[in-house]
């Protein structure tokens, strides 16, 4: 099947429902030519595919009802309705006639070119959702608004330019005709040729109607009455379970000793045994579950065997003792020669055990393979991927057309659910019973000692100043397993620092590892505004004034720490027993300041966070309220994670398995109060969704020097390290 | 295989289970009631809450012959036909849920809380509330839903 069938497969499905009144409007980019396609005539829709690579992005109905399709992935973090959003603003539609569905997952006509020169790609990770669609939507729904003008000016007999829009409808002031786009439906005409839409001819931000104002979710009120599906909620057919029993120690190939017995056991249909893992399906949940636990397992070694987290920290010394540098990452003018030359020097490390993503949801997927194996149809709640068929083509050997991946909302994501483990495993079960769909669910301690964490690492910092005190280098040294994953963040560049050198050191464990939310920002800023701190508190100087400083160049950060400050009346008196901190974050394109306010109990050392203000910088904010949900709830999930959350490994064995021992925040630990300000910004949007966790453990650690005078630097911050730095 | 009568959304149903099956896969998996969620299985997430006779528990610890004849269940979707409930509606007007997964439960939790106290404190709700996890973090807006639903919206802690 060719991608174009299984695009038409995927919408036409839908539509076979629905009225003939149904048009779907594909909208071409770069000077194709626009295509109408009736809904319910699949001959006329194939043709449509097979002359033009289009792209299908609204379905108008003669009821005055649009579709407009979402390609990102909903966790939560709002792409279901800021998407088609920014598409009804350019054309011009009303709002209340809008629903949303997921687009199929094809990326090369879904994709955004955010991610790569080469490819479209469909990835709802790093935050870049809404940076990445932002123009792409944005001229499609111009398109569609030049379509509705181009009919309305044929159907009246005017000359185009003399039709204009508002808010779903036509208007020809001239002869004072109006019509809404749906009575347009019947009548709909494309010309022969629809030239790209250059940025000029898009709507101006001071003209903008829907961007900008904070409209209710799309997928909230199905997530209120509990109608909202997640994969784990789905029931096909003579659909089976499917269960995993993964062994303790990572990258362990389980052998199972009584095969026999399980076979035996009630409702159980097969065993299947896979190189990592032994597998049960079942007629029933509760016997597949009943089954995993009578598996008797053994395994052999692996290179995390024996692997203990918490002594680890001789090895990464060693490491950042060795000459030899690691990868560079940063090397601007010469910080060895201001290091050696310079007044006062300043040298610290800073520490942070493995986190887990926690997502409510526990992994899982249904797959059903076709009985001739050619096929496979995917239902998973998944932050997609470079590959948007999650490796399920590859592992059936079977052509990508041929995978139907139907996307369902993510009960979070955070970075987890861009991996593909669990879609893999679930197809592997598939094969085995092929026609019969497959619901493979992860428990929650599968979900968690199977997890794929934030490394562990070490951050070694150096700085040193002049005479006057002003900061003349600047080096970081990150040490920890997963390139990328713990060196993210670790570039200073709104700060003025003229010599800076950036590196990291490799170590491996064996241990899964994965991006979780912020990546190696949390870590690298956290170890950055400490010490941009304690070289202030040498200095006597105030943390804002300091910064202030090193942001001299760098205004968009300047106005992120002067509202902050603002916000949080900095610089007026603060109760005793309370204290407060500065951080500065970047990422992904966005700028923020944060300031926290805590309070500590001495006896039992538990930090507690009372306020929290941040100002934001994130360009054009397509959704305010959303935006602010997220900053919320990025800054809480900071919180946990710098408080409580800690994944410990003895022997290569994960310590903790449930919520009973991996602790997150819970209602009454939070804030007292917590405050976003978005700065008004005509850039384009920026990313998000991890733009506020990565400023709370520095924030953190910078007021508890405020009200202690000392320093926190192993994340997180347990009560036994807490009591530790107070009575040190 | 036992055959168990529940009464559930105010209907009778019956289900044909093994002995020791917990109510949470009755619902979700033998009846199709999905809005209960699976959260962690040992009652830690408060995901999977739900109303015996008015009451919250934990579904996936509540095991099917535990329940006595006539024990009135009830389940997000019992809650109302149309989301019309009032705390649902609270939940909306404050645009509350994130990924929306935990939301089932702390809701059944929040209308249980209203009913034995309608009109709690700020404290009240963060103490009766912190069994119900949220990964996304969306505790400060389910406050101000549950303030908003008792008529106290704007009132300070």
């Amino acid at each position: 099947m060719s991608i174009e069938d299984s695009a038409i497969n995927c919408l036409s499905r839908r539509k076979f429902l629905k009225s003939s009144g149904n048009v779907l409007l594909f909208i071409g980019a770069g000077g194709i030519i626009t295509q109408l396609a009736s809904c319910s005539n699949e001959a006329d829709l194939k043709r449509q595919f097979e002359k033009h690579r289009l792209t299908a992005w609204v379905e108008l109905s003669e009821d005055g009802m649009i579709t407009i399709y979402n390609p990102a992935a909903e966790m939560g973090q709002g792409s279901m309705t800021s998407l088609p959003a920014i598409f009804a603003e350019e054309m011009d539609a009303d709002w209340s006639l809008v629903q949303v569905e997921f687009s199929p997952q094809i990326a090369s006509i879904y994709g955004s070119d955010g991610w790569s020169k080469e490819r479209k790609v469909m990835l709802s990770a790093g935050s870049r959702i809404t940076s990445g669609y932002y123009t792409l939507m944005r001229k499609a729904g111009a398109q569609a608004r030049y379509i509705m003008r181009y009919t309305a000016s044929i159907y009246w007999g005017v000359a185009p330019e003399e039709v204009t829009t508002k808010n779903g409808t036509v208007i020809h002031e001239n002869s004072d005709r109006t019509l809404a786009y749906g009575d347009l439906v019947p009548h709909l005409k494309v010309p022969e040729t629809l030239a790209e839409i250059q940025e000029d001819q898009l709507k101006r931000p001071e003209n903008f109607r829907i961007i900008g104002r904070s409209l209710q979710r799309t997928d909230i009120p199905a997530k209120v009455d509990g109608s909202a599906l997640f994969a784990i909620d789905l029931r096909l057919p003579g659909m089976i379970y499917g269960m995993l029993e993964r062994g303790r120690v990572h990258g362990s190939e389980p052998v199972l000793e009584n095969q026999d017995e399980i076979l035996g056991m009630e409702g159980i249909l097969k065993v299947v045994i896979l190189d990592h893992a032994v597998g049960v399906l079942a007629s029933r949940l509760e016997q597949a579950l009943e089954a995993k636990k009578a598996l008797k397992i053994s395994g052999g070694s692996t290179q995390a065997s024996g692997f203990n987290s918490q002594e680890a920290s001789q090895k990464y010394e060693a490491v950042a003792g060795q000459m030899k540098k690691g990868r560079v990452i940063n090397d601007t003018g010469d910080f060895s020669t201001a290091f050696r030359s310079a007044a006062r020097t300043y040298t610290a490390d800073y520490w942070n055990d493995y986190v887990y993503h926690a997502q409510m949801e526990p992994l899982n997927a249904v797959v059903q393979v076709a009985e001739d194996m050619q096929s496979a149809s995917v239902w998973v709640g998944s932050q997609q991927g470079f590959d948007e068929k999650l490796g399920v083509p590859e592992l059936l050997g079977i052509p990508a057309e041929n995978v139907n991946i139907h996307l369902q909302y993510l009960g979070g994501g955070f970075g987890r659910r861009s991996m593909t483990d669990f879609v893999t495993e679930c197809a592997s079960l598939a094969r085995e019973v092929p026609g019969t769909p497959v619901k493979l669910i992860w428990t929650r301690e599968d979900d968690l000692t199977y997890g794929a964490y934030r490394p562990m690492s070490l951050q070694r910092l150096q700085a040193c100043t002049d005479q006057e005190g002003t900061l003349t280098g600047f080096s970081h040294m990150v040490v920890g397993d997963g390139g990328h994953l713990v060196a993210s963040g670790i570039r200073n560049d709104h700060y003025s620092i003229p010599n800076q050198f950036a590196e990291w050191r490799e170590t491996s464990h064996g241990i899964r590892l994965k991006h979780w939310r912020a990546v190696g920002h949390g870590p690298n800023k956290f170890a950055i505004e400490c010490m941009i701190d304690e070289i202030a508190a040498d200095q006597g100087a105030d943390p804002v004034d300091f910064r202030r400083k090193l942001m001299a160049h760098s205004p968009r950060a300047l106005a992120t720490l002067e509202k902050a400050a603002q916000m949080a009346s900095w610089g007026d008196p603060v109760a005793k027993d309370r204290g407060r901190g500065v951080a500065f974050l970047e990422r992904s394109g966005s700028l923020g300041t944060g300031i926290c306010e805590i309070s500590l109990d001495r006896e039992s050392g538990q930090i507690r966070v009372h306020h929290f203000w941040n100002a934001l910088d994130a360009g054009v904010v397509v959704q305010p309220d959303n935006v602010k949900a997220q900053m919320e709830g990025g800054i809480l999930m900071g919180i946990s994670s710098t408080l409580k959350e800690q994944i410990t490994i003895e022997n290569g064995v994960i310590q903790q398995s449930n919520f009973n021992d991996y602790l997150i925040l819970r209602m009454d630990e939070v804030p007292d109060s917590m405050e976003t300000f978005l700065i008004a910004s005509n850039e384009p949007p920026q990313g998000v969704g991890e733009s506020g966790t990565p400023l709370v453990a520095c924030a953190i650690a910078n007021a508890f020097f405020d009200l202690t005078g000392k320093r926190l630097r192993h994340l997180p911050f347990t009560p036994v390290r807490v009591l530790e730095a107070i009575n040190s | 295989m036992p055959s168990y009568d529940l009464h559930i959304n105010g209907e009778m149903q019956t289900v044909d289970v093994a002995q020791g099956t917990p109510l949470l896969w009755v619902l979700r998996e033998h009846l199709g009631l999905t809005g209960t969620k699976y959260g962690c299985g040992i009652a830690q997430c408060g995901s999977c809450t739900i109303h015996l006779d008015g009451n919250p528990v934990r579904a996936c610890i509540l095991l099917v012959e535990r329940l006595a004849i006539g024990q009135k269940i009830t389940t997000i979707e019992g809650l109302s036909p149309d989301g019309s409930h009032p705390v649902q509606q609270a939940w909306v007007a404050a645009q509350a849920p994130q990924c929306g997964y935990c939301q089932s439960g702390q809701i059944m939790q929040a209308v249980a809380l209203l009913r034995k106290n309608p009109a709690p404190s700020r404290e009240e709700i963060k103490t009766y509330m912190k069994g119900n996890l949220c990964r996304c973090g969306t505790y400060l807006r389910i406050i101000k839903a549950i303030e908003l639903a008792s008529g106290k919206a704007g009132t300070p802690a």
